[in-house]
């Protein structure tokens, strides 16, 4: 057998086994947003769960009794807190807008790793290996784990167990009856709220168990949540939301291409060398693009019959006010004044505000005026930053490396958007999260050029905005004007046809409105925006790392967004300033602030879905209303 | 007269099942013309392939002699097409005039302006057709507050923005009381025959049919099987066979 050949079996095999564990999880995920129409943020934090639970008891008790009674525990522990957190949170917003359904998932996140960081440590914990499954067998003359060919082995079984527990049972039943149409399920008298809560434990109990037995093949770690969620994430939307041979299927093509990328290691083609198993990321995103482009559905799934709540009706009356120039002047004198009145921290950290706040409007103009879902907007800032930074690096000098981080997050916001208006709801909130990993993953592995996960360090501006204070009043006029030309579109012809694309797609092409092409338009403004926003950022910070296109920062702006009102002009704005004070205020006083400010999330996500500025805007009219009234 | 709309041979299956399978007629400017059948008689299939909700198989529609066969909904209002939904969509987020608004501004193919206030537009223009339609004292509520059949009279103004010579109406009495019906469709007409533009609609109220139609088509199972003005109609024997039993044909 050639070396060749035998290569590409080995990794066929390694692949497999990587996807049994992925399988497990996805079809948890998958199984819960069928029934629930819930994605769950969480889920990727309940397979970290199941890894560090069943670390924790076969380290207690050894042996075969250990780690498979791990194996079982980690399941049903997890299983329980799943059931909790049903009971807890979810059911509160079954009804609620899918953003803030995965906002309020994404708190989770932020508490259950921080439980994790408590609990366990900061320290990755290599568990034991599987007794009696600890050696390898040859295989095309390699040496190939036995515990990963028990992987393949179980990967299958599971498969098959689950599908006679769909087709054969009378639970089975009722999830696939509640999967295609849940108003007739309830109409014909099946006990929801037991139905939810039942498909939660079982997904919650398949992440815990595709988590433990992870366990010999990687250690416990804290940054496995979200690793893994975003895997999971293409590995639904490949095999279609809610379909359990979807994510089987669509587990092995993940596995096996990050697998073969692997195994080809770096090769030269066409003249250019490639590592191609820094590209894993990368390539499994742009299977995942070219299966949405051809199969918007996924691979096995069926278009999703959302009971659709549009967002705006979430948030006040979806009709933005206009400015009254008073005001705006007011406001505008008190931020130029304010460097006099602050210390050099707080000018900071105002910089900061005027940073994200234009994050958070452009954010505002994508979700709010267009009413679409996106989930990655920080890639489009962690362009803007790193062009701004390589820009700077090269030594163009500190407008045109201003320039070039706005184009390169046009250029991107282009491109990508082209793709994700051409989906919709779940779906396209799940490819816009998919491009800002493609982003993240390509700046935090291409070491050459972008410094991998050190970053670029040395961004600083010229010499005469070294003043913290010269400095702030740049980031102002460049965010305050980004911010007012956000505001401006909402008003402008353009403005107004985005939005009518949003409240009834049909009606706007009735009247001659093309709606893919005006969200298409704003995206890619919205995308430029943010790059504006991240360049200022890269210069202010004079250092950036992976961290600006991550999730959690896409996730930080859809919270500053939704903190402020989402369909409110000054919400996002309002929005981002709270949301970095607060963020800054608890990571200086507390370890624990992801769990805080998750808290903070869920509590805002539950109790004021219409955020400060629309909360206000609304006691304002009850208050008018009432007076009036009387 | 000028023949406005020209349908020829129109077929569309789904599935090997046949919706509509050859179908012929044609709209003349000015006239009012109802498309009936019962339920499942391909009648909305119809409809949908000349307003571009889907594409034909085969056959031809053109717009005074100007071929529009699956041109997507916004070609057909840059030709001169106009259309109000069965259950009405509007911007809800808007007042009354703003719709209108934006209407108006997407004839003028000034919907992309970054340079003026949308609110600031076409408010004249605009005003004149909530005249029209009756809706002028509201010009300022949001549409979301709007009663059933004030939103039905803002979908007729928005449809008479685009100048248009073909009015499209699915089911435009749907959901409303007898008197609210009798009124809408006296407005539609009226709008109309005054402006020369040829009115095709579908509608399951026979007394509005027979009381506002010049012509009627009858579609059963996917084929015409009787055109003709509303007393030629009621007395063919085919139509009153396929109605048989819900005979307020008779009526109106």
């Amino acid at each position: 057998m050639t070396d060749a050949l035998s290569v590409l079996l080995l990794q066929t095999l390694n692949g497999l086994a990587s996807a049994s564990s992925l399988f497990l999880v996805a079809v948890g995920l998958s199984l819960i947003f069928g029934v629930t129409r819930i994605v769950n943020f969480a889920h990727g934090s309940f397979y970290m769960l199941g890894v560090y639970v069943a670390y924790s008891v076969a380290t207690h008790w050894s042996g075969a009794l250990g780690f498979w009674g791990g194996v079982l525990v980690a399941g049903l522990v997890v299983a329980a807190i799943g059931v909790v957190v049903e009971f807890v949170v979810l059911r509160r917003i079954y009804a609620a807008p899918e953003l803030l359904q995965l906002i309020a998932t994404f708190a989770l996140v932020l508490i259950i790793k921080d439980v994790a960081l408590f609990v366990w440590g900061p320290e990755d914990l290599l568990g034991p290996r599987a007794p009696g499954f600890k050696d390898a067998i040859d295989i095309f003359g390699r040496p190939f784990p036995t515990y990963d060919l028990l992987l393949i082995v179980m990967g299958v079984a599971m498969l098959a167990a689950l599908t006679m527990l769909m087709k054969k049972t009378r639970f089975g039943l009722l999830l696939r009856a509640a999967t295609q149409d849940r108003e007739m399920t309830d109409a014909l008298g099946v006990n929801q709220k037991l139905l939810f809560t039942a498909v939660f434990a079982l997904g919650s109990f398949l992440a815990g168990v595709g988590g433990a037995l992870q366990l010999p093949r990687e250690p416990a770690s804290l940054a496995m949540d979200l690793n893994i969620i975003a895997d999971v994430f293409v590995v639904v939307v490949i095999g279609g939301l809610g379909s359990l041979h979807g994510a089987f299927i669509a587990a092995i093509i993940i596995s096996l291409v990050k697998a073969y990328c692997i195994g080809l290691g770096a090769t030269t083609v066409f003249g250019v060398e490639f590592e191609f198993s820094k590209l894993t990321l990368v390539a499994e995103f742009i299977v995942m693009a070219l299966v949405l482009i051809f199969k918007p559905n996924g691979l096995f799934g069926k278009p999703i019959n959302h009971a659709r709540v549009s967002y705006a009706s979430s948030g006040g009356s979806g009709k933005p006010r206009m400015p009254q120039w008073a005001t705006l002047a007011c406001g505008l004198v008190a931020l130029i004044a304010l460097p006099f009145f602050v210390d050099d921290y707080s000018a900071v950290l105002a910089t900061d505000i005027a940073v994200f706040a234009l994050f958070a409007a452009s954010l505002g103009l994508v979700i709010g005026v267009a009413g679409l879902g996106s989930f990655g907007h920080a890639a489009y800032f962690g362009l803007g930053a790193y062009g701004a930074a390589l820009a700077a690096k090269a030594g163009v000098g500190f407008a045109p490396s201003l320039a070039a981080g706005v184009l390169l997050a046009l250029a991107a916001a282009v491109v990508f958007g082209w793709f994700c208006v051409r989906l919709s709801g779940t779906y396209m909130a799940m490819l816009t999260l998919a491009f800002a990993q493609i982003v993240w993953s390509i700046v935090f592995q291409w070491d050459a050029v972008t410094g991998g996960s050190n970053g670029i360090v040395g961004v600083w501006p010229p010499e005469w905005l070294a003043d913290r204070n010269n400095f702030y009043w740049l980031a102002l006029l460049l965010c305050g004007g980004g911010v007012l030309t956000c505001w401006w579109i909402t008003f402008t012809p353009l403005g107004f046809s985005i939005r009518a694309a949003r409240d009834s797609s049909v009606k706007a092409q009735a009247i001659g409105l093309n709606p893919r092409a005006l969200q298409w338009t704003v995206f890619s403004c919205a995308g430029a925006m943010a790059g504006l926003a991240g360049a200022v950022y890269a210069f202010s910070k004079g250092s950036i790392s992976p961290d600006v296109s991550s999730i959690p920062r896409s996730v930080d702006a859809l919270v500053m967004v939704l903190l402020g009102g989402i369909n409110t002009l000054l919400g996002p704005v309002v929005g981002a300033a709270v949301f970095t004070w607060l963020q800054d205020t608890l990571a200086r006083s507390t370890e624990y602030w992801r769990a805080v400010l998750g808290a903070v999330i869920l509590l805002l996500v539950l109790a004021f879905p219409a955020g400060i500025v629309g909360s206000i805007q609304r006691f304002v009219s009850w208050a008018k209303l009432r007076r009036s009234a009387a | 007269m000028t023949i406005a709309l020209e349908v020829t041979g129109l077929k569309k299956s789904f599935g090997g099942v046949g919706a509509v399978k050859g179908v012929d007629f044609s709209v003349s400017a000015g006239e009012v013309v109802a498309l009936i059948g019962p339920n499942g008689a391909g009648k909305t299939t119809c409809f949908n392939l000349i307003n571009g909700q889907i594409a034909p198989d085969a056959g031809s529609v053109k717009l005074y002699g100007n071929d529009i066969t699956g041109h997507s909904p916004e070609r057909l209002f840059r030709a001169g097409v106009a259309r109000t939904f069965q259950i009405t969509a509007t911007f809800s987020s808007m007042t009354v005039r703003e719709n209108v608004q934006m209407a108006l501004s997407s004839h003028a193919r000034a919907s992309h302006g970054l340079f003026t206030w949308a609110t600031a537009n076409f408010v004249a223009t605009a005003d004149a057709l909530l005249t029209s339609v009756g809706l002028a004292d509201q010009a300022c509520r949001p549409c979301a507050e709007l009663a059933y059949g004030d939103l039905k009279r803002l979908e007729l103004a928005m449809a008479l923005c685009n100048a248009p010579r073909l009015l499209l109406m699915d089911e435009p009495t749907a959901g409303m009381g007898p008197a609210e019906r009798e009124a809408l469709m006296r407005l539609a007409v009226d709008v109309c025959r005054s402006r020369g533009v040829a009115l095709l609609f579908t509608e399951h109220d026979m007394d509005v049919v027979f009381s506002f139609a010049d012509r009627i088509l009858v579609m059963n199972r996917g084929r015409m099987i009787a055109t003709g003005t509303p007393s030629e109609v009621r007395s063919n024997e085919e139509v009153r066979a396929v109605y048989l039993g819900n005979l307020e044909i008779s009526g109106g």
